[in-house]
């Protein structure tokens, strides 16, 4: 893997590789440890806190974040918005790439990953939000599989099987977002099981709601980070459509990621005065919500708002990564942060250095395989030989 | 990809399952459900507790788990806070301070699965790994659990544990009421073992009058609440004690309202969403569609009418043209007939070079006219 | 015991499994619906 930059021409042993190399040397290690040696070698999972980070993280953050694939299609596709198609591809292949890691992290955190089929071949537990969001990944999984396949048949020169695909488009959009709808808000619908475990800050029977709109959020704002970031570094794969549409789908998505951070603003507010929890903000877990509702909540929002109309393009690229950290912490305080708050300290899950290790590793994957494909592959750029669709 | 093929017959097969039964509820009216109406139970009075720990070691071997590292008999280990692990599936904590006068001495609690009337961890899991027996065990399939540990995250009373250092096999372990031996008529080991009688086995139903006797017969002895008549929509495993629950580590705000209950919400909404998401997503992608069409129609009708008025402008200017060139000849025409006609009136003697000039001279003022 | 549904729990796996069912079901019979309701519109693509 980290030595495909030879193949395009590129000296082998630049910074990039020899620290992606040596992640991925650690990583293996780990991978091998962790399969022979069990999870208790490389984590700190416990009986009180048996999710970790790669719930916390790989799972969670990972499905919020590769939400971009199914909000940018159906704002193409189905809203009609043509001028943002440039970020289509980009988007779906960070949605795919986002998922297929989480569905690797899954092989890692389960205690038998080989039986991951099993809710769907051996006995199905439907009372199990659970099995909803096993379902929906599974589908969604092959949804953006599929979606993606038009950029590699292009490269591989199928023309009719890409014809046939590139015919469901509009079908596959709305499984997409069907299929997103539900296991985004299905994950935060995980936690309503556990309403003694889950700070009453964070638990809400809005729960699920909060999910499905920040996941809204994430997926408006990495499509702006991941096309800085493409940008950046792949410059001279973008076409002249890519490269002048890139503004345009800044401002564009940057409005509508401002508004929609105001109404989840909106909601989140109404969801304390619901649960009636005003009186828990004076506390040391109600700042830190504080600190997410306003600093990361109301801030991106205003900035977005600040960026579109004074057309600052820097102001919307850094909003939107600092969006991008505010749903991640979203994420692990459900998960890990405010979770288990009932427990003493000594009693409270930390990473172990294995763990963090196993997910930059496979973060460092997910980078690899997107600037392989996307230098080899139409990804930021149209394939002349084919018709947008 | 394959797992959409194998999801699909997946599907088929919870198909079969879920229609073939024709399963009617109880009380379908009102949906309340009151669970099996002979499930057993037990009841734990910490007032009779000695903290010896022989239930352990009951259980223990009842369940032929590995032997501990410090033998049951070593009552240091009530020093120091414990919790269910792989290889206990109940253990007994001290609690030294006491706030009720009558007592004398430590109090001590017995833990171990509750056997909730409505597990949370068997509607958490998604292989339905977990079972309520009908004589009210919660009972473990480890031959189709998957290891997602989401039933450690769902239960309210922190029970199941996980065997983190198995690589190959690993199991939830916890606590199954000793189903095998309940269902032969046998006591579950902790009870069979329990030299105090701080343990009572029976009719869950039983034990709940039992309960309510000892507390009615010694009003200061305990506090008046039967914990696991209503936690969590009930439990198998009721307990009486001498102070409030908190003190004795049991949490007294998990509420009333039995765990299927908390997600049904969520639950009922996925139909809703596919339901009415693809029919929303269609119209929009309809109305848009439609717009473009309508769009294009009236560019094009636009075009079209431009187009018309510019042939009409042109047309309107060539026959301008021609009528103006056709003047412009009938009047050469006038003109020259007239020069003739002066011409031939003309004396014969003028000199032509005259006539030419006062013609040149004539003619800017006769195109003028 | 005798057919009847004694838990919540149990109640809520026998709708769910159908409900599932009922989704896929759904799913596929809206998109056929769709090629359906749309078959004679001239500008189908």
């Amino acid at each position: 893997m980290s030595d495909d930059a030879a193949t395009t021409g590129k000296p082998l042993f630049t910074p990039f590789n020899v620290i992606a190399g040596i992640i991925v040397v650690l990583g293996l290690i780990v991978t091998v440890l962790r399969f022979t040696a069990g999870l208790d070698a490389v984590t700190n999972l416990s009986d009180y806190n048996p999710w970790g980070i790669w719930i916390g993280f790989d799972l969670l953050v990972g499905v919020a974040l590769a939400a971009g694939g199914f909000v940018t299609s159906a704002a193409v596709y189905l809203f009609g918005m043509k001028k943002y198609h440039s970020a289509v591809r980009p988007a779906i292949l960070t949605g795919f790439l986002g998922y297929a890691l989480v569905v690797i992290a899954l092989n890692y955190d389960v205690g038998r990953p080989w039986r991951l089929p099993y809710p769907f071949i051996i006995q199905q537990g439907t009372t199990s939000l659970l099995f909803e969001v096993a379902a929906c990944v599974a589908l969604y999984l092959t949804v953006l599989f599929v979606e993606f396949s038009p950029a590699a048949m292009e490269w591989l020169g199928l023309k009719r099987a890409r014809k046939l695909v590139v015919r469901l488009t509009i079908l596959l959009t709305i499984f997409g977002v069907v299929l997103s709808t539900l296991h985004q808000s299905s994950l935060g619908a995980l936690f309503l099981i556990a309403p003694a475990k889950l700070h009453p800050l964070w638990y809400s029977p809005y729960i699920p709601v909060f999910f499905f709109i920040s996941a809204i959020i994430a997926g408006l704002s990495m499509v702006i980070f991941e096309s800085t970031l493409s940008h950046r570094f792949f410059a001279d794969k973008m076409d002249e459509a890519h490269l002048k549409e890139k503004d345009t789908v800044a401002l564009g998505f940057g409005k509508a990621a401002s508004l929609v951070l105001a109404g989840y603003f909106i909601i989140k507010v109404i969801g304390i005065s619901e649960s009636n929890n005003w009186h828990l903000l004076p506390t040391n877990y109600g700042l830190w919500f504080l600190v997410e509702l306003l600093g990361f909540i109301a801030l991106p929002s205003f900035l977005y708002a600040v960026g579109v109309r004074d057309k600052n393009i820097k102001l919307i690229k850094w909003t939107a990564a600092w969006t991008v950290l505010g749903i991640a912490i979203n994420r692990l305080n459900i998960s890990l942060i405010a979770f288990n708050w009932h427990l003493p300290a000594s009693e409270r899950y930390f990473p172990h250095w294995m763990e963090i290790v196993i997910t930059v590793f496979l973060v460092t994957l997910g980078i690899l395989a997107f600037r392989f494909i996307v230098t080899r592959m139409p990804i930021l750029y149209s394939h002349p030989d084919y018709e947008d669709h | 990809m394959s797992i959409t093929r194998r999801k699909f017959l997946g599907w088929l097969g919870a198909a079969t399952a879920g229609t073939t039964i024709g399963k009617t509820a109880n009380a379908a009216s009102n949906k309340q459900f009151s669970g099996y109406p002979n499930s057993m139970g037990v009841l734990f009075d910490n007032t009779r507790c000695i903290g010896c720990r022989k239930c352990e070691e009951g259980c223990n071997k009842v369940n032929e788990l590995p032997a501990p590292d410090k033998p049951f008999d070593d009552l240091t280990v009530l020093d120091t806070k414990r919790r269910t692990d792989p290889k206990a599936y109940t253990i007994v904590n001290r609690f030294d301070a006491v706030s009720n006068a009558n007592i004398k001495g430590p109090l001590y609690r017995k833990v171990q699965c509750n056997h909730c009337l409505e597990p949370a961890c068997a509607s958490a899991c998604f292989v339905r790994a977990f079972t309520k027996t009908q004589k009210g065990a919660v009972i473990y399939d480890e031959s189709v659990c998957v290891g997602c540990r989401y039933c450690m995250i769902a239960c309210p009373f922190e029970i199941p544990t996980y065997e983190y250092d198995s690589a190959f096999d690993p199991r939830v372990m916890k606590c199954t009421m000793c189903s095998p031996r309940i269902e032969k008529g046998l006591l579950p080991g902790c009870v069979q073992s329990c030299p105090t009688e701080a343990l009572t086995y029976g009719k869950r139903t039983d034990l709940l009058k039992v309960a309510r006797r000892r507390i009615n017969k010694f009003p200061d002895r305990y506090v008046n609440h039967i914990y696991g008549e209503k936690e969590m929509g009930g439990t198998n495993w009721l307990y009486l004690s001498a102070v409030p629950f908190k003190e004795v580590g049991m949490r007294e705000d998990l509420g009333a309202t039995p765990a299927p209950k908390l997600t049904a919400g969520a639950l009922s909404g996925v139909p809703i969403v596919v339901g009415l998401w693809p029919v929303l997503l269609t119209g929009i992608y309809a109305m848009n569609k439609r717009k473009e069409k309508i769009a294009k129609e009236e560019t094009n009708l636009a075009v079209a009418a431009a187009v018309e008025q510019a042939n009409a402008e042109a047309k309107a200017n060539q026959k301008a043209e021609i009528e103006a060139l056709n003047k412009m000849k009938q009047k050469e025409i006038d003109n020259a007939v007239k020069k003739a006609l002066e011409e031939a009136a003309k004396p014969e003697d003028e000199d032509e070079g005259d006539a030419q000039s006062e013609k040149a001279e004539k003619k800017p003022s006769e195109e003028g006219s | 015991m005798d057919g009847a549904i004694h838990t919540l729990q149990e109640y809520m796996l026998h709708t769910e499994s159908i409900t599932y069912i009922l989704i896929v079901g759904a799913l596929l019979g809206i998109t056929f619906f769709w090629l359906f309701l749309s078959q004679r519109d001239d500008d189908e693509e």
